[in-house]
């Protein structure tokens, strides 16, 4: 690898965004971290006080947090699943997207794997799972696939960001040190290189069956039950979809806002957001299908308890929300995508955000109801959320911002190596690829 | 071993509410605060559940029948638990290990009948009721799940009474706060497995049901119906 410090470098705006910060982001990290630590404090009140401090009651004995656990965990398949995917189908196009994507898995698996300790009664007693823990239990499935999914894909993040750190290293400035031991002296050499592309094709492969093991663990904690509207065998494709659908709005919201931010349009093209809009439309129809197809059979089965669910979420008291998560997840997305003239940059945003307040909708649609209709005609309350639920939400999401602030300021952004690397080989892999594929010209068969 | 059960005959009941009562106080069941309750976190091992109402209006009158767990022989509740804070005895009694639970309420979404409680917050009452308390149970700490445990501190001490005693355990040493305060005699109970005793005898009725007996939980607490009269 040459010593480019001094030297200008043709990706220099990708480098920008570590050297350079603007008063913008103190603010932004200031505001930020007011919330995240207004959050903090209503949960060690919640911790002193007890779990009553939430607006969960009888029956509803789980809300926000759980809600919260599912969609958090279902935004991170945005990330290591996506780029691992087309990083196996060899879309050049992903080159400038998979390292945000496994950025969003990073932080956002920290975040959703705290929800459930948030949720605990008894957080003090969390070892208990270490010392006595039942693997009959579902929630014993999920946690071991949440810890092995996070180790996998945070390995995957580091793997390729390997290149990138050396560049930072050879640069000189500040966190040398650090940028030196997370290098692990890598020169660049045709050995190095060989060897990290073998790490990175095992782990991308590994990463796949892990990613979707772990959504569907999350969907067997409620199938498992005998709740009405829980126990369905469409709930573990269900949630994976469901996941890789809010994952792909996080990622293209994420890529629209630093490519506003930090001038990345040179890297983000137009093309880019097409492709991701299209695959956002193929998961909103793919979405539609299971949604429909749930609760057609749900409704034509008509068995009493799990119509009390039903009518709950279509007519009762849960159906503004109900209706919202059909258009948010559904038209909104239909329209906005399958349409060109809508299908810009800002036409796909408005999608991306519609889809990630609908899979948030979605979430509580599925915890909220069950629960507040169970099998025995209990008189049953309302679920309000209290402030420290929301405010905690809130406080997730901040720290959300908060860690890919962070991140941006100690790494780049978008895979610098894989870009030069891009620029150099692409075109020439990709047609020596093509013509492959191609029947050769005026071959004629004897 | 034996294999305790419950029947409680719904043309006895009266619904005067007093095993509901003598539950509260036997165990130590936590009186809520009025605004806890209005949020429905009312706490009750034992409890009525409202299933229909009889007459044509205006003389209609609710149909309750008295609920409490019914001690599954197939628990969904244990099976789901992460810590086996809640798991069945041999005896067939569904216990809960109130040190280990970690309070992540699992159990409670997975119980068909609703029948479990949640301390929301720490038991909130005056000192002076405090030596009222039933010094055979432990108060429950804030953010665990209980549950009715079919007294089962009551066959502790009748075990031990019976030991002392130089004799086994004969039906009726052993007998839960609900089924003795019963003033109807609506409530019987004992061991299933042996064919002599009262219960076992009264489980053979016609009017017997469980409550949602299609979902193969096998409660042991039987009903006797009311409308055969």
């Amino acid at each position: 690898m040459m010593n480019n410090h001094q030297i200008i470098d043709e990706d220099e705006v990708l480098f920008k965004p570590i050297y350079q910060t603007g008063s913008g982001f103190y603010f932004l990290a200031a505001a930020l971290f007011t919330v995240l630590l207004f959050g903090v404090i209503m949960y060690i009140r919640q911790f002193i006080y007890g779990l009553g401090m939430t607006g969960m009651n009888e029956p509803v004995t789980w809300g926000f947090y759980i809600i919260s656990f599912v969609f958090f965990i279902g935004i991170s398949h945005a990330g290591t699943l996506i780029s691992a995917i087309l990083r196996l189908s060899k879309a050049e196009w992903r080159r400038p997207i998979t390292r945000m994507a496994e950025v969003i898995t990073g932080i956002v698996l920290l975040i959703g794997g705290l929800h459930p300790i948030i949720d605990l009664g008894r957080p003090d007693r969390i070892l208990h799972i270490f010392e006595r823990g039942r693997l009959q239990s579902p929630l014993l499935w999920d946690m071991t696939s949440i810890t092995a999914y996070f180790t996998a894909s945070t390995i995957y993040l580091y793997l390729p960001l390997i290149p990138d750190i050396a560049l930072l290293r050879d640069r000189g400035g500040r966190f040398n040190k650090l940028y030196q031991i997370l290098s692990w002296g890598y020169e660049g050499t045709e050995r190095q290189k060989h060897v990290l592309e073998r790490a990175i094709n095992i782990l991308m492969i590994m990463v796949i069956p892990i990613a979707i093991s772990v959504h569907t663990v999350i969907s067997w904690i409620f199938s498992m039950t005998l709740q009405p509207g829980w126990h369905s065998t469409i709930f573990g494709p269900y949630f994976v979809v469901g996941a890789i659908f809010s994952g792909i709005a996080a990622l293209i919201i994420v890529m629209i806002v630093f490519r506003k931010v930090f001038h990345f349009e040179d890297y983000l093209k137009k093309i880019h957001f097409t492709y991701l809009g299209t695959l956002l439309l193929v998961m909103s129809l793919l979405w539609f299908y299971f949604t429909f197809a749930e609760y057609l059979t749900t409704y034509y089965g008509h068995e009493p308890t799990e119509m009390r669910v039903f009518l709950y979420k279509f007519t009762g008291g849960y159906s503004p929300f109900f209706w919202l998560m059909v258009i948010c997840n559904f038209i909104i997305p239909l329209v906005f995508l399958s349409n060109k003239k809508l299908k810009t940059i800002p036409g796909i945003l408005i999608a991306s955000i519609a889809v990630v307040i609908g899979m948030w909708l979605e979430r509580l649609i599925i915890v909220i109801p069950s629960l507040a209709n169970p099998r025995l005609p209990f008189p049953t309350g309302i679920y309000v959320p209290s402030l420290t639920e929301i405010s905690l939400l809130a406080a997730a999401t901040a720290a959300f911002i908060l860690g890919f602030m962070g991140f941006s300021k100690l790494f780049p952004l978008i895979s610098i190596w894989e870009i030069k690397e891009g620029r150099e080989e692409s075109v020439h892999v990709v047609s020596e690829r093509l013509n492959e594929y191609l029947p050769s010209k005026g071959h004629i068969r004897k | 071993m034996p294999r305790y059960g419950m029947v409680i005959d719904l043309n006895k009941c009266t619904e005067c509410e007093a095993c509901i009562t003598a539950c509260k106080l036997e165990n130590n069941v936590q009186i809520v605060s009025k605004e806890n309750a209005d949020m429905g976190r009312t706490m009750y091992w034992m409890k009525m559940l409202s299933t229909d109402v009889e007459g044509v209006y205006p003389d209609v009158r609710p149909v309750n029948i008295p609920m409490l767990c019914f001690q599954c022989d197939e628990p969904p509740c244990t099976k789901v638990c992460p810590v086996r804070a809640t798991y069945k005895r041999e005896d067939g009694i569904v216990a809960q290990i109130y040190p280990q639970c970690i309070g992540c309420r699992y159990c409670m979404a997975n119980c068909p009948y609703t029948v479990k409680s949640f301390n929301w917050f720490k038991d909130e009452q005056k000192v002076e009721n405090e030596k009222c308390n039933n010094i055979d149970v432990s108060v429950r700490p804030k953010g665990v799940v209980e549950k009715c445990t079919f007294c089962i501190h009551r066959l502790q001490k009748a075990k031990e009474k019976a030991k002392s005693e130089h004799r086994k355990l004969q039906e009726g040493d052993y007998v839960p706060a609900c089924a003795e305060v019963c003033a109807a005699h609506a409530i019987y109970f004992g061991d299933l497995d042996d064919p002599e005793s009262e219960v076992s005898k009264v489980k053979h009725d016609y009017r017997k049901f469980t409550l949602q007996e299609e979902l193969g939980t096998k409660p042991k607490v039987y009903y006797l119906s009311a409308k055969a009269e």
